[in-house]
């Protein structure tokens, strides 16, 4: 594609390129090889884009009770003495049709496969065991959505540094949207508090701090995922269980992610958040609205980060954090959408991103009035 | 059929000889046994708990197990040293000695592959790692190599040995034919598991620290230097307990070979300080942690300032031929190197690229007691396995298992 249509300046490095919005090598002429003629809304490159490594069908991997013995069978020795936990539950409290159904939807989800490779109808099949499964437990409803990402969306986001306050109420909005660990309060959006005239200075930053704000003499600056248009944290991760939508978000199947936490050591950034407990929401603050790959109840021992509010921004709502700013420093929108605010951020504002150097191409733009 | 048989007896003779040993072999074992289930005691209360019983964070992901795994990868590489001279070059010196460090390669891969599991925040699932059945992000994942050259390594160093201590068992010569080609594949493959667990961490753009073109060399020359200082330290051992005659010129041999292996790993020492030192940057933060400490956070200082005197002192020593040919004086160089390296290639790597954080951040991280316990527990069952492998070796090396016809 040609430079008519790069929405950002890129890193001049030979870098190979999965998706075709961004071309790693600075050329416009197609030398490179991956350039395509086409422009970006093109319905070829997407498929690439997410299942460009692998296009086994996802049907294959779900354990359905009715699959042929043989794989059935290769599955179970497969998942050794862990899935026996499913097993016994399976087996020892085949009383009541509630409990039978329960054992059911927990054998089912503990021998699925990876949400990316499946099909839309996979997709729904398991948000509405998920669905039930809650309404077993708790007796409450939830509403979960699998959503795909929607035609000609390239998420992108700005922050305006002038006007940040570090009131944290993005912080605030955020934990509660998501559904975050309260216990261990864990946060995605780290608000960073600097020194007046000593620049950008992260090391010097406070990222932690209780008092009031705005505080004399400081600015401030949130970091979070930047999702990645060259994300090296999905490069790394030996199971495909996090991976970039067409939309732009990065994202983690909860259900299908081991816990390595090589993504986190590869994510520049800080932007990945891992579960090191059973994460704990009171009944009371769960946000019922929730997508698949977004604000789901987590379980322990897996990665999650910033989605960008997947259940809110495919329904095309803003960001929690955009939404709960009172400074109107957070910038949220279409990059290919030639009217959005954020396409009129990034073409009338001097606009710059952290460690550009990396190639990472984060779509994440920081910028002051 | 026959084979079979010869199999079946095999495994009835070697259980016989690991149950019968001297009162010290005894007391031994059941050491390590109780060590072991102390650690099986700690992982159910991680299991059950999560990985927040740890000393792991946000900030620091990875850690002690993490550490150990690269560390011992190094050891398991080593076991090569000894196999090229024995099978390829045919020194006959070395025979003794290869089967007890492929033995060696064979534990230290074990236990690679317990911290693994050990690490892993959902054990369960591991399955989603199996190719086929789950996914495998090959060849894009360095994590996906590590597991295909691990497991690869570990098929080599079982089957080899297998094969030539079944040929002795039934008093066959072992066919060279059939060996040597798995013994050259195997030289090859060592090179290529660390060099693989290097580039886990120097692909990371992120953590500048591993980020630098000398860390997989680093690493070999690290591993070649430890791996075969613990193999000494084995022998030497072995000679005094059994009557497996293991020559001095063996010996010797070896601790030359630690010794040019540790004296280029003091090389790119120097070259790494040189670079972070001269001309810091911003990325020689966590050199500066590493050897100084940050803002008042010394976490790692005692570890690190243990680490290179022993390095250096070990290192001279072996250098000195009158030195090094003085048994005691080998013996305590190459436990000095052991631990050195132990410390440099584990603790000394993992946590400072955690250190500072991407935004500057520092956080340090002390392991807790679970996680010691479970690391004792995996490195206990190292020495188990090894005890096991190498005790049946042993004998049926010196023919005192045999079958019967
Ligand atoms: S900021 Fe980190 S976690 Fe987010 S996409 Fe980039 S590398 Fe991945
Ligand atoms: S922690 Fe999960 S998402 Fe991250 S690399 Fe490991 S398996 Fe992939």
């Amino acid at each position: 594609m040609g430079d008519k249509n790069k929405k950002w300046f890129s890193l001049n490095l030979n870098r190979k390129v999965s998706n075709e919005t961004t071309c790693g090598c600075g050329k416009s002429s197609g030398g490179c090889g991956s350039h395509n003629s086409n422009p970006i809304p093109n319905t070829d490159s997407k498929i690439k884009s997410i299942g460009g490594e692998r296009t086994k069908d996802g049907f294959e991997q779900v354990f359905d009770v009715k699959m042929d013995r043989r794989t059935a069978f290769k599955k179970l020795t497969a998942s050794l003495l862990i899935g026996a936990g499913a097993v016994s539950t399976s087996c020892s409290m085949l009383t009541g049709d509630e409990t039978k159904e329960k054992a059911q939807i927990d054998w089912e989800e503990q021998f699925k496969g990876n949400y990316k490779l499946m099909t839309d109808d996979e997709k729904k099949g398991t948000v509405d065991r998920l669905m039930r499964s809650y309404e077993l437990r708790t007796g409450k409803k939830i509403n979960m959505s699998s959503k795909n990402a929607n035609e000609d969306v390239l998420f992108g986001y700005a922050f305006n540094i002038s006007k940040c306050q570090g009131y944290m109420d993005c912080v605030n909005a955020c934990v509660e949207e998501n559904n975050q660990d309260r216990d261990s309060q864990m946060q995605y959006i780290r608000i960073h508090e600097m020194k007046d005239g000593r620049g950008l200075d992260f090391g010097e930053a406070d990222d932690n701090y209780y008092h009031e704000v705005p505080a004399e003499g400081h600015f401030y600056m949130g970091t979070q995922c930047f999702h990645c248009d060259n994300p090296p944290c999905v490069e790394v991760c030996p199971v495909q269980a996090t991976w970039r939508e067409d939309d732009g978000l990065v994202v983690v199947d909860y259900d299908w992610c081991v816990g390595c936490r090589y993504c986190m050591a590869a994510c520049p950034y800080d932007g990945r958040r891992f579960n090191w407990k059973k994460p704990e929401v009171p009944e009371a603050e769960i946000n019922h609205n929730q997508h698949y790959l977004g604000n789901r109840m987590r379980k322990k021992g897996v990665m999650e980060k910033c989605t960008f509010c997947v259940q809110r921004s495919r329904a095309g709502k803003n960001p929690a954090c955009v939404e709960a700013c009172p400074t109107g420093a957070r910038i949220f929108g279409n990059l290919l959408d030639p009217n959005s605010t954020i396409r009129w951020v990034l073409e009338n504002k001097k606009v710059f991103r952290l460690k550009e150097d990396l190639g990472t191409e984060p779509k994440f733009w920081y910028f002051m009035d | 059929m026959g084979r079979l048989k010869v199999f079946k007896s095999l495994v009835k003779d070697s259980l016989d000889v690991i149950t019968h040993g001297s009162l010290r072999y005894h007391i031994w074992m059941a050491s390590l046994t109780l060590i072991m289930l102390i650690g099986m005691y700690c992982y159910s209360i991680q299991l059950e708990e999560g990985l927040s019983v740890t000393g792991m964070t946000d900030r620091v992901s990875w850690g002690l197990y993490i550490s150990n795994f690269t560390f011992l990868v190094g050891v398991a590489a080593a076991a090569v040293m000894l196999v090229m001279p024995t099978y390829v070059l045919k020194d006959i010196d070395f025979k003794q000695a290869v089967l007890i460090g492929e033995g060696l390669a064979v534990a230290a891969l074990i236990m690679c592959l317990a911290f693994v599991v050990a690490d892993m925040g959902g054990p369960s699932v591991l399955w989603h790692m199996i190719p086929g059945i789950g996914v495998f992000n090959f060849p894009n994942s360095m994590l996906t190599w590590d597991v295909i050259v691990l497991n690869g390594y570990l098929f080599l160093n079982i089957t080899i040995p297998f094969y030539i201590l079944f040929r002795h068992y039934q008093g066959k010569e072992a066919k060279s034919k059939v060996y040597v080609p798995g013994a050259i594949l195997s030289v090859f493959w060592a090179v290529g598991i660390h060099l693989v667990t290097a580039f886990l961490y120097q692909g990371l753009q992120a953590r500048p620290f591993w980020n630098n073109a000398l860390l997989g060399p680093r690493f070999l020359a690290s591993a070649f230097a430890a791996g075969p200082a613990l193999i000494i330290l084995v022998l030497a051992i072995i000679r005094n307990f059994s009557a497996f005659n293991i020559q001095d010129k063996t010996i010797k041999k070896i601790a030359l070979v630690v010794t040019v292996a540790a004296q280029i790993n003091l090389i790119m020492l120097v070259s790494e300080l040189f670079k972070e030192f001269y001309a810091p940057t911003h990325h020689s933060e966590s050199a500066y942690y590493l050897f100084f400490g940050l803002h008042g956070k010394t976490a790692l200082l005692p570890w690190i300032w243990t680490a290179i005197p022993l390095n250096v002192l070990a290192t001279v020593l072996l250098t000195f031929h009158k030195l090094r040919n003085n048994f005691k004086i080998l013996y305590l160089s190459c436990f000095m190197l052991f631990i050195a390296i132990w410390i440099e290639k584990g603790f000394g790597l993992i946590v400072p690229g955690f250190i500072p954080g991407p935004y500057g951040k520092i956080a340090e991280y002390t392991p807790t007691g679970i996680e010691i316990g479970v690391t004792l527990g995996i490195w206990a069952l190292g020495a188990f396995v090894f005890t096991i492998l190498a005790k049946t070796a042993i004998n049926i090396e010196l023919g005192k298992i045999k079958f019967k016809k």
